[in-house]
């Protein structure tokens, strides 16, 4: 019988504090199979591993049971331990006895206590029939795919391939740059927008590892991480058919960029109808020495030179109610940027800009809004605009300034909206091709907001730029520089190394029933194209064990936790104490 | 078809025009608005003291009434439509409140009947399409003015039929009835009706600034469908016209008066004298009366 070590930690008073630790030792002591069961203060520890590690070589143990917090916080650590000590890390089990025991029954020490023993004794058993497992290892291909052609998308491009990684950079417009390529100048030092772009662009042309499709979206992605396979499809020249080409991938990188809110949805700025009223990308274009009045700000109605501008913030952002709830975080920045080139401009003009908050973080960025009321004499007025309409040639804006307390009209010529960022268009079905998940507003959500910002919850598939959440040039770019980097670390492996503890089918008993096939959540399985038996793709299956509820025939088995495991587990579990 | 119709007070009262155009309308569209065999005031006074249980007793009665004579329940008055509307989602959706009510006036009333307006009923029973074909006059030289008000639109996620900033609902009736659509920006701002008693000289501006823009906009006459926004933009123009230099008024239509006058009807019912500005000249010289 094989040699088992338990190893009960107390996790300070966390869990013995409930259960009483020296009692269950005492009760594992004899059990079927244990030759060692004691207690430590922190398992986890230095101390406490080294416990388990010297253990293993002075008693021979073949298997180790750690009873003491969660898998998720400690499994590593332990198994990790055992494989120092020259055990295979797969005979080391976890019976979580804090989260599953102590911290649930705190108000009965006795039924906590027996509890804690019955669930040391299932795994003492699950271990007894643990095989010794090789981590799995699956090829990689080291050949990158950016999704969209903004300044996101072209610096995640630029990194890998400098790395000497091949990249195919998709857009699915007919030309490079994104929204940058439609701005003039941006904050904080007016440099042209053309000119941080055209380096960009320079660099991903002179870069012959770089391939770009232009006018081309991703149709498919299956397969995984290091082994992805998309299915590019490519806009017909004038109105032909469609292309398709296939591709392998290691990695994707998602940069696809925002859209806007458009001004019919807002009925209170008079839904669009009014000439008079645009979004501020629209003034951006006009302010552009390359955009339609040639830099030249002229209002769109009758091509005079404007007087009087308002400016309107929050266009939509910070409303839950009608609008979006979120900041859109960019507009008080590019809205100070803008009254201070208008004013530049035309001297004589006055811009107003209404606010709710004037968010400025960055560096620079404070000094850079108050430049534009002090050196630039635009009016700041903190409150919502109400209402947005043109009558006798005039925009009108009905607001207030809370300073003051009081309602405000402004006659003016043009007013420019901060329109809210909102995800591109078509983020969520892309999303859907993807996998990858989407907040409740369509921008791509990241594996966790603090750890993990620029990773999917799919493994190999990262995120940059305002896909993300809105954000401005400069975060955008380091977000895609650091998208770039994992890429790049996932590329620097020889090959991927994954978990073993996944699912298998034994030919002898499948029947090609196929009825495992629906049930992966993941699309791990598939039939064999001539033996009719199911088989089990290593990379895609997370041994969530939907397949082995699935199969009438238990054809379908997950290593280390077979139905052997599970009867004799059940056995120890339902046995009097 | 037949619908329980609810005509409210003022219908019956100051704006007997209003109704008697609204039943007339209707029926030469193939609709008899059929009123209720019980109703009593709706109270109107809903939107202004939510949390008083008893002021929805009145309109539930109404309700409970309607809930007798069919599944629908025709409204001509804004207000009442939003009163009647209100209450009932009250009653479909506050279990607590429905309770006491039901306990209250001694029925068992779930919200089952669905408040319509006539102009709903124009818009999804009729179809605008139909209505256009049932016109009998040409209104091609008019121009017509909509003007909401407060109480047909909000609260948005009450009312909910049309966009509360940008609503169009008024609009395709006037086009449907071949009339030309003055597009002004104050179409749903407030006529200041619910502060004329304490302050009159705020309600008078404020239904000036509405006027003044309609006329702007080059319209011939305004249409609404709240009696309490008719009264208000109609009567001060008078003092209006004194005070404000250039000023000409415009006379102040119901809805359901211009859908008579469109499909041919009789109007000596539709008290077109009892306005304060008189609108037969204008409808006279379009060659409409």
């Amino acid at each position: 019988m094989k040699r088992i070590g338990v190893f009960i930690c107390h996790c300070g008073i966390n869990i013995a504090g409930t259960v009483d630790v020296k009692r269950v030792a005492e009760a594992l002591k004899d059990y079927p199979g244990v030759v060692l069961a004691t207690d430590y203060m922190y398992m986890c520890s230095d101390p406490g591993q080294s416990l388990i590690r010297q253990s293993i070589k002075e008693q021979n143990l073949e298997g180790v049971v750690v009873a003491a917090c969660s898998p998720a916080m400690h499994e590593v650590t332990f198994r990790k331990a055992s494989a120092q000590a020259g055990l295979n890390p797969y005979q080391t089990e976890i019976a979580n006895i804090r989260e599953q025991v102590s911290w649930v029954h705190q108000d009965d020490k006795e039924a906590a206590t027996r509890k804690a023993i019955e669930h040391i004794k299932t795994i003492v058993e699950k271990v007894k029939y643990n095989e010794s497992l090789i981590p799995l290892s699956l090829s990689l291909v080291k050949k990158a795919l950016v999704i969209g052609g903004g300044i996101a998308g072209l610096q995640a491009a630029i990194d890998i391939a400098t790395a000497g990684y091949p990249v195919v950079l998709v857009e699915r417009s007919d030309r490079l740059g994104g929204h940058v390529g439609q701005l003039s100048g941006v904050y904080v030092n007016f440099n042209a927008a053309r000119d941080l772009l055209q380096s960009k662009l320079q660099a991903v042309q002179a870069n012959p590892r770089i391939q770009v499709f232009l006018e081309t979206e991703v149709e498919e992605l299956g397969g995984y991480v290091g082994n992805f396979t998309a299915k590019l499809k490519h806009r017909g020249s004038d109105g032909s058919e469609p292309t398709f080409s296939e591709h392998t991938f290691g990695a994707v990188i998602v940069a696809t960029g925002h859209s806007l809110r458009p001004l019919s949805k807002f009925g209170e700025y008079g839904g669009g109808r009014y000439p008079d009223i645009i979004d501020a990308l629209t003034f951006e274009r006009m302010l552009a020495p390359d955009g339609p009045t040639g830099g030249e700000i002229r209002r769109p109605s009758d091509g005079q030179v404007p007087r009087q501008v308002v400016f309107v913030q929050c266009a939509g952002s910070r409303d839950p109610e009608h609008h979006m709830p979120y900041c859109s975080k960019i507009c008080c920045m590019y809205t100070a940027k803008q009254a201070a080139l208008y004013r530049q401009r035309v001297p004589d003009g006055q811009a107003y800009v209404f606010y709710i908050d004037i968010r400025s973080q960055g560096r620079d960025y404070e000094e850079f809004v108050q430049s534009a009321m002090t050196q630039h004499d635009v009016l700041y007025v903190r409150g919502k605009v109400a209402r947005l309409y043109e009558e006798d040639g005039k925009v009108i804006a009905w607001g207030a300034d809370t300073l003051t307390g009081k309602p405000v009209e402004v006659q003016a010529d043009l007013a420019v909206l901060a329109t809210a960022v909102m995800p591109a268009e078509g983020a969520v079905e892309l999303a859907q091709k993807l996998r990858i998940a989407t907040d409740e507003h369509g921008f791509f959500s990241e594996a966790h907001p603090k750890l993990r910002p620029v990773e999917s919850l799919t493994a190999g598939i990262f995120l940059a730029g305002t896909a993300q959440a809105p954000k401005d040039i400069p975060e955008t770019v380091a977000q895609a520089s650091a998208a770039a980097a994992k890429v790049l670390s996932l590329f620097s492996q020889r090959e991927l190394v994954a978990e073993p503890t996944i699912a298998y089918v034994d030919e002898e008993l499948c029947s090609g029933c196929g009825l495992c096939i629906p049930a992966c959540p993941y699309q791990a399985r598939t039939m064999h194209p001539w033996k009719h038996k199911a088989i089990v793709n290593e990379a895609l299956c997370q041994g969530c064990g939907a397949c082995v509820v699935a199969c009438p025939n238990k054809a379908c088995k997950l290593r280390n936790l077979t139905p052997s495991h599970v009867l004799a587990m059940m056995d120890a579990y339902l046995a009097e104490v | 078809m037949r619908i329980p119709y609810y005509p409210g007070c003022t219908l019956s009262t100051k704006a007997k025009g209003f109704d008697q155009a609204a039943r007339q309308s209707f029926a030469a569209l193939g609709i008899e608005l059929a009123e209720l065999k019980t109703w009593n005031c709706c109270g109107a006074t809903f939107p202004l003291s939510r949390d008083n249980l008893l002021d929805l007793a009145g309109p539930v009665r109404n309700l409970v009434s309607a809930a007798a004579e069919g599944d629908k329940l025709a409204v001509a008055c804004s207000t009442c439509f939003n009163v009647l509307k209100r209450s009932n989602l009250v009653m479909r959706n506050e279990e607590d409140k429905r309770e006491k009510i039901n306990f209250f006036i001694e029925a068992d009333y779930a919200g089952s009947v669905q408040v319509l307006h006539l102009l709903e009923i124009l818009r999804d029973e009729v179809g605008w399409d139909n209505l256009a074909k049932a016109v009998k006059k040409n209104l091609a030289d008019l121009s017509v003015a909509p003007y909401y008000g407060c109480m047909f639109l909000r609260p948005p996620k009450e009312m909910g039929f049309d966009d509360h900033e940008n609503p169009q609902i008024l609009e395709n009736f006037i086009r449907a009835l071949g009339a030309q659509v003055a597009d002004y920006p104050h179409r749903a701002e407030c006529c200041g009706n619910y502060i004329a008693a304490f302050d009159l000289e705020t309600t008078r501006e404020m239904s000036y600034l509405i006027l003044a823009s309609a006329r702007k906009a080059g319209a011939d006459l305004i249409v609404t469908s709240c009696p309490l926004c008719q009264f208000n933009l109609d009567r001060w123009q008078q003092d209006l016209a004194m005070k404000h230099g250039g000023f000409r008024p415009i006379p102040v239509l119901y809805d359901t008066q211009l859908l008579g006058i469109a499909l041919g009807l009789d109007t000596t019912t539709f008290d077109l004298d009892k306005h304060y500005v008189d609108p037969r000249p204008v409808l006279a010289e379009k060659g409409l009366i």
